[in-house]
């Protein structure tokens, strides 16, 4: 049977400062090395200055995942030598002496699969390295500290996953947990980042190390499963060994690097005494997470009467699920939920539209409003919504400057039905034997209006005339 | 100019405008420029002290309010950060490092209107016993130029018993203000851990050390521990002391007071002089209505090889980031190899930080860390058991701060294991977090005794009125310098 485990490192990009010092948690709009102080670049006599909130951030995670939550954490260093590491080892938490890790066991359901959590550890993002120069002779490496300190969370899995497919719903139900959390920004780039661990059945285990996103890591996976089992059919042995991950080639490659060598030399990281999380300070801080995605998909239904599926959707976004919350009534629930998931979703699909979208959730509660009150078609009121998103005006102007009212004037209205019959006798004749065809009848007249006529009055209206 | 004054007398002369900060600064500076060729105890003098010193005394003309310093002329261990100047840990390797930032320390000593009239030499990276690892050349004992004046800090030692100052900062971890206090006949004083913040002093071994003052008197430490104390954001391990003050009920006196005298601190290897001083400290302190008796502590026999295997595994961490890729100095590179390219990067540490690095590599790794580091973090807890259970019965214990009497230059450097040895009874108060304060005791044919006072976890007011108590029995000879 094929096993695979994570470790998976997301940065808590919510928090204003980093892990120790007061620099920018999100280093990414600052020129290399300009994000930097004393303390996260390590120079001499500097102390780690411990971020409480990021503590916070870092239980409600484990809290979110099931996992205990022991009252004392500790942290330790990791020596180790590497040149985007600014003090030479990292401070970072490990529970070789007892349950001193932020998080210890808990676990996520995935579909009906039961995924183990093995640990959840707060930890310090290194530096970066950046390569510049075509071939490995003129090559010359770069390093930019603006990361360096960034509260991240690792999240380690046991090996429970089966096949690459469980690997990416669990990767999509964390990325919704972790952004729901307001915690992270999983969409931003190198926010999440894992290593994998893959073994088939009669093989040993390999490492995949350094797997850049979400995205990748799953391919990475299915790439490894599929190496592992043709060397398996063709009676190669599969040796313990730590890979990398390629992403320009899209493969696993054999790591020169003898990791598990190192050592790491850990200890107790003096200059950050024990940390103690009481019951108290943890059910306050239970008392104060958000609302979880399956209890908000509950309310959806139970509340609102939400069709199922509509609420899945809406309640895993928290774009979606907190413009929802904000703008909707209890009359207006379902068109609200309507208007987002059918039309909106369309508009703002990336994050990138979603920070340029003008709507606010009074928008929102405006359409409802002019749909259920019948001034507005869905049709105009999806043509509205384009125009909200885009220009952020009020409805009403919006309206006024697209002529987007309806026509539920009968005198008005009659005139286009009169002239739709006369140019379709053929669908009149047929409409006094197939109620179906006035259907197409009503069509035409929105076509005419270009959406704008009342629906219900239309249908009066041409019913009246047929008969 | 009278440079032979405490603390808190030059603060009386100040305010009482008998002298001039400016002028005080000025000799002190001129003194410095006399003696300091032979006692090598600053690293580098600040050329604008003396300007310093003239502002404050403006500020007292004008009658703006004047810190509590009014214009001190304190020496500052180089291990120390002060913005914009170099702190070179006496270390070859920051030969040119520039602080961009003050410590702690520094911060409230310039809200308190002091003047720091230098950078005092120790040991490199402070780690020994004597300035001789300094990568600039020893200092020397101004009692006797030819003998060490002990360490780390042996130049804030100096430099505060040769008048080149009033008063210094050092920092000990495991002896290093208490050792050169003793063997050049000033106040030493080791804080209880957390006391004063340690952001901006260069660690060495940071679950253990502390800075703390050099003065020539207990009161003018109480009176620096005002100043120096309590809770900084910058220092996850500060403890809040309420802005307890120091100096009031410093008179307190002993009368009463229970002490232990560790049997384990004064028997092997012990010099007959520093015993029969010891035992004149015990009977000055009956005399003053103090309980003595013998007490053992078990563990003290392990302590020193304890001490050196926690120290040297955080030191290998601590200063695993010299390795010249964000400031150091130039040196060239020939390809990137990383074991060729650190032992390169490292060519400039001196002979005893390579020691201890390379025992700090060794003693914590994987198949060896059960044997030794581990070993030793058991040690230091049963010794924090065993301290706990002593304080039950006394309030103070008592021991020489150092069994030998202050011995030539080079008389030891040759011999790692007795030069460790030397320690045994300071290093006990730095692995229990423990406050220890030496006090000036007896001079034995011109060098210096001092005697050592040890109190429990935040007794240190209470340690600071006993040291007082068998301080004001005391009469030294004149310093010969």
């Amino acid at each position: 049977m094929t096993k695979i485990g994570l470790e998976i490192h997301c940065q808590l990009t919510k928090l204003e400062s980093k892990l120790f010092c007061s620099c920018k948690a999100n280093y990414r709009d600052y020129q290399p090395n300009t994000n930097v102080c004393p303390i996260c670049m390590g120079l001499p006599g500097t102390l780690p200055r411990l971020n409480q909130k990021a503590i916070k951030k870092a239980t409600i995670i484990a809290m979110a995942l099931n996992c205990s939550t022991p009252e004392k954490i500790a942290f330790f260093r990791k020596n180790y030598f590497y040149p985007d590491l600014p003090k030479n080892f990292q401070i970072t938490q490990l529970n070789i002496y007892g349950d001193t890790s932020i998080g210890g066991p808990g676990m996520i359901m995935v579909g009906n699969k039961k995924i183990r959590i093995t640990r959840i550890q707060l930890e310090e993002d290194p530096g970066r390295l950046i390569y510049e120069g075509a071939s490995s002779k003129n090559q010359i490496t770069l390093v930019d500290y603006n990361r360096a300190g960034t509260p991240l969370v690792e999240v380690v899995t046991e090996p429970d996953f089966e096949n690459p497919k469980q690997v990416r719903e669990f990767l999509n139900i964390l990325s919704d947990l972790l952004e729901n959390l307001d915690v992270s920004d999983p969409g931003l780039e190198g926010a999440m980042r894992a290593d994998a661990n893959v073994s088939i059945k009669g093989g040993n285990k390999v490492e995949i190390k350094n797997i850049g996103s979400f995205h990748d890591l799953e391919k990475a996976v299915h790439f490894e499963i599929t190496r592992q089992e043709s060397l398996h059919a063709r009676e190669i042995p599969i040796i313990q060994e730590t890979r990398h991950w390629d992403d320009k080639r899209k493969i696993t490659i054999s790591s020169r690097l003898k990791e598990e060598e190192l050592d790491y030399r850990y200890f107790l990281e003096g200059d950050i005494p024990w940390i103690k999380i009481g019951k108290d300070i943890q059910e306050k801080l239970k008392s104060e997470m958000p609302e979880s995605i399956s209890s908000k998909k509950e309310r959806f239904v139970t509340k609102y009467g939400i069709p199922d599926q509509v609420a899945v959707v809406l309640s895993s976004d928290k774009f979606y699920s907190d413009l929802f919350d904000q703008s909707h009534t209890e009359k207006n629930a379902k068109e609200i939920a309507n208007i987002i998931t059918t039309d909106l979703m369309g508009l703002v699909d990336t994050a990138e539209k979603r920070t340029q979208s003008k709507l606010q959730s009074s928008h929102l509660r405006d359409l409802a409003d002019a749909i259920q009150s019948e001034k507005l078609t869905r049709t105009s009121a999806k043509n509205a919504l384009y125009e909200i998103v885009k220009s952020g005006k009020e409805l009403s102007h919006i309206i006024a400057e697209l002529d987007l009212g309806n026509v539920s004037n009968e005198d008005e209205l009659l005139k286009i039905v009169e002239q739709v019959i006369s140019e379709e006798p053929q669908a009149l004749a047929e409409a006094k034997s197939n109620p179906q065809t006035i259907n197409f009848l009503v069509g035409k007249v929105m076509q005419k209006t270009k959406g704008k006529a009342n629906p219900q009055l239309t249908l009066d209206l041409l019913k009246k005339r047929i008969s | 100019m009278n440079l032979k004054i405490s603390a808190l007398e030059f603060v009386n002369e100040v305010k009482n405008g008998n002298i001039s900060a400016e002028d005080f600064v000025s000799a002190t500076i001129e003194r410095i420029k006399n003696v300091d060729e032979k006692l090598h105890a600053f690293l580098e003098v600040n050329s604008k002290a003396v300007e310093q010193a003239s502002k404050v005394d403006k500020k007292i003309k004008s009658g703006e309010k004047v810190g509590a310093c009014f214009g001190m002329p304190i020496s500052i261990k180089d291990n120390i950060c002060i913005k914009h100047s170099k702190t070179t840990c006496a270390s070859k390797m920051l030969e040119n490092f520039v602080a961009p930032y003050d410590a702690t320390v520094i911060s409230k000593l310039k809200e308190q209107d002091a003047v720091f009239v230098g950078k005092t030499n120790l040991d490199e990276f402070a780690m020994g016993l004597t300035t001789e690892f300094s990568a600039y050349g020893p200092s020397r004992n101004p009692w006797n130029t030819d003998y060490v004046p002990g360490g780390s800090s042996g130049g804030s030692a100096v430099s505060v018993s040769a008048f080149e100052c009033v008063a210094s900062l050092g920092s000990d971890t495991g002896g290093s203000v208490r050792n050169p206090a003793s063997f050049c006949s000033t106040v030493g004083y080791k804080p209880t851990y957390g006391l004063i913040s340690r952001y901006g002093l260069i660690s060495y071994a940071n679950s253990i050390e502390q800075i703390g003052p050099l003065t020539r008197t207990v009161k003018d430490t109480a009176f620096l521990l005002n100043i120096l104390s309590g809770l900084d954001p910058n220092d996850n391990t500060t403890i809040d002391n309420d802005k307890d003050d120091y100096l009031s009920g410093i008179d307190s006196g002993i009368e009463g007071k229970k002490i232990g005298i560790i049997k384990e601190m004064i028997e092997d290897g012990i010099d007959p002089t520093v015993l029969s001083a010891t035992n004149d400290a015990i009977s000055k302190l009956e005399g003053l209505g103090a309980q003595c008796e013998d007490v053992s502590i078990d563990m003290v026999k392990y302590s020193v090889a304890s001490y050196y295997t926690i120290s040297a595994t955080e030191a290998g961490s601590n200063l695993a980031r010299y390795d010249n890729l964000r400031y150091g100095y130039d040196f060239p590179v020939e390809g990137f190899e990383f074991n060729s390219y650190i032992s390169k990067a490292r060519t400039k540490f001196g002979p005893e930080v390579i020691r201890r690095m390379i025992l700090g590599g060794f003693v914590p790794s994987s198949g060896h860390a059960g044997k030794y580091f581990l070993k030793a973090l058991k040690v230091k807890s049963k010794l924090t058991k065993e301290v706990n259970e002593v304080f039950k019965k006394f309030d103070y214990l008592i021991a020489p701060t150092v069994p030998i009497l202050p011995f030539k230059i080079g008389e030891k450097i040759d011999d790692p294991i007795a030069l460790f040895q030397v320690d045994i009874n300071t290093v006990m108060s730095n692995l229990t977090g423990i406050p220890s304060i030496s006090v000036p005791f007896a001079v034995s044919n011109g060098l210096p005794v001092g005697m050592q006072f040890l109190a429990k976890h935040n007794e240190d007011k209470s340690l600071l009125q006993a040291a007082h108590s068998l301080e004001s029995t005391v009469q030294l000879p004149e310093i010969p310098i």
